[in-house]
């Protein structure tokens, strides 16, 4: 194709109307639960004279940052309910949303390397199975089987002894995600208005009634937060406080190579995950920035231990270029679960602390999350992730029990 | 990668250092005293600033010694360095951005502040 010849622009997804004076509810954040939680809004509740407010670019946060693993082998009963029943969503959502976002149900397996690994995920697996999650455990030639490139030799520091494995686990892509709930919010009525900041609340008394932003003063019966690494600074705007630490998170890609990676593979203790993505890029990722970081990028050594965690598990790696590396801004929590529910501000809601791993949770942080916004009331699956858990003690402790956080 | 003075040791390598996370945080007085909600506080509530944070860090590999530390949580910029057990010093977020100003100059407690700098990636 010539230079002067480029094809025309494709049908637009969505409009990009200027905000109304006033909302039935508005939606702070388009990332992926942003959107998520409006189209359910929308669809599930008929709230369609709502509005998703967003200070940059549709899902240019950790919704374009993230590196799409859907799992829901978590150890506790009461992630396992959520993240299973986001996985449901996953397999329904292509044919609902009428979008196919390549959600690859290719397996995810979570390497052993110790002792104490071994008896954590087999402890896991059984966990899993009792709720209706399926995993498996399996012994390193299963492993060598499954995932012929890992080195399950004993000739690396911590020799792989074993894996559990989700054969409904994979992979999706992001931005076809958010573009699929994008366009269907856009159908359903739901105004997308990019590049408005909020900067400050109207509140009376202790109940939100408006929301400044950059495209000026919006009136809302509601207020549901969805944004991720920034929760706390809109938190403080509203006059509470959320008990959440901002980090970057950073992830990396290599150049297009053939299929030589078939599934997920996980490795908590070495501290690497890879896939392939469909395009044929090795997407790879390990932990957190240690330091409270807003700043999407974190540090390099960073990215050298997780690379050479990764050559070590992959020898074929060792000819792998990075061709980009990025960060995002993650929104952790000490107990490694998110925060669901309504908050010491009347009519306002809070979605967040999904921290390293809420690109997986998605559609049911979404589902719940409306249903709390319309009815004011928790839903069953997102009642124990209530803000009040951090006065009870009832956490959720996922850290560690999850496999990796991601 | 930050560059990090080490009061005791001089500039090293972030990855001699860990995180201690929020500074001055005082174990309460009288724990028995405290509701379900301050506890609560207390053990899981930090700031989560966006720009100037007072933070710990502790120089691991090094003189193994706690210190203090004020840095930009957009520019990861380092302002001061300063003993545990010295209160804040003053960082007024517009100074951060003033021009020419070298890091850490402005604060009263100069005897106790190390100037630094950071590297970005
Ligand atoms: C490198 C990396 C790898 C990851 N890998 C995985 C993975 O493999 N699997 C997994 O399940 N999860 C993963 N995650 C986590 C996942 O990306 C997040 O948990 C999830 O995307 C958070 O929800 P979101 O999509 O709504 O967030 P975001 O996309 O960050 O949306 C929040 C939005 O709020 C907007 N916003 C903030 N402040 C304001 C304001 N004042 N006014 C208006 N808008 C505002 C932001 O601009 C942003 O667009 C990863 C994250 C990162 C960074
Ligand atoms: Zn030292």
């Amino acid at each position: 194709m010539s230079a002067d010849h480029l094809p025309e622009h494709p049908d637009f997804l969505w409009r990009n109307p200027d905000p109304k004076k006033s909302y039935d509810a508005v939606i702070v954040g388009g990332g992926g639960h942003g959107l998520a939680t409006a189209y359910f809004l929308a669809k599930n509740h008929g709230m369609t004279n709502i509005a998703i407010l967003e200070k940059g670019w549709l899902a240019g946060g950790n919704m374009a940052r993230n590196t799409t693993i859907i799992r829901s082998n978590y150890l506790w009963d009461e992630s396992a309910a959520i993240y299973e029943h986001a996985l449901k969503l996953w397999e329904i959502l292509p044919e609902e949303l009428e979008y196919d976002f390549l959600f690859s149900q290719r397996g995810v397996m979570n390497l052993a390397h110790t002792l104490g690994d071994v008896r954590e995920s087999i402890r896991r697996v059984g966990a899993n199975r009792l709720n209706g999650v399926d995993a498996e455990w399996l012994d390193p030639q299963q492993v060598k089987e499954l995932c012929p490139i890992l080195n399950t030799s004993d000739n690396i520091r911590y020799p792989v002894m074993g894996a559990t494995y989700q054969p409904r686990a994979g992979i999706a892509k992001h931005d076809h995600v958010a573009w699929a709930f994008a366009r269907k919010c856009d159908e359903l009525g739901v105004d997308i208005i990019q590049n408005c900041e909020v900067t400050g609340f109207i509140k009376d008394g202790d109940k939100v009634t408006g929301v400044k932003t950059s495209r000026g003063t919006i009136n809302t019966e509601k207020v549901g937060l969805c944004a991720a690494g920034h929760s706390s600074v809109l938190a403080e705007m509203a006059g509470f406080r959320l008990p959440i630490q901002s980090h970057p998170l950073q992830a990396l890609v290599s150049e297009l190579h053939e299929p030589v990676h078939p599934t997920v593979v996980m490795s908590n203790h070495v501290h690497v995950y890879v896939s392939q993505a469909h395009k044929g890029e090795l997407v790879m990722g390990a932990g957190v920035d240690s330091y409270n970081g807003y700043g999407q990028r974190g540090s390099f050594h960073v990215i050298e231990e997780q690379m050479a965690a990764a050559v070590e598990l992959f020898p074929i790696f060792a000819r792998a270029h990075v061709l980009r590396t990025w960060g995002g801004i993650v929104d952790t929590t000490l107990d490694a679960s998110p925060i669901v529910g309504v908050t010491p501000v009347e009519n306002m809601f809070v979605n967040c602390g999904w921290g390293t791993g809420g690109f997986k949770g998605t559609p049911a942080a979404g589902l719940t999350f409306a249903h709390t916004i319309a009815t004011g009331a928790p839903h069953e699956l997102n009642k124990p992730f209530a803000l009040e858990r951090f006065e009870t003690g009832a956490l959720i402790d996922e850290h560690g029990a999850a496999a990796v956080a991601h | 990668m930050l560059l990090i003075s080490c009061p005791n040791c001089g500039p090293r390598d972030e990855t001699e250092f860990h995180y201690g996370g929020q500074a001055h945080i005082a174990y309460p007085e009288n724990p028995n005293d405290l509701s379900d909600r301050e506890w609560a506080e207390y053990l899981f509530y930090r700031e989560n600033t966006k720009g100037t944070f007072a933070e710990r860090w502790v120089h691991s590999t090094g003189c193994r010694q706690w210190f203090n530390m004020l840095r930009d949580t957009v520019s990861y910029d380092i302002h001061a360095i300063y003993a545990m057990g010295q209160p804040r010093p003053d960082y007024p977020a517009d100074q951060a951005s003033a021009p020419g100003l070298a890091p850490g100059a402005a604060t009263p407690a100069s005897s106790a502040t190390t100037p630094t700098s950071s590297e970005g990636v």
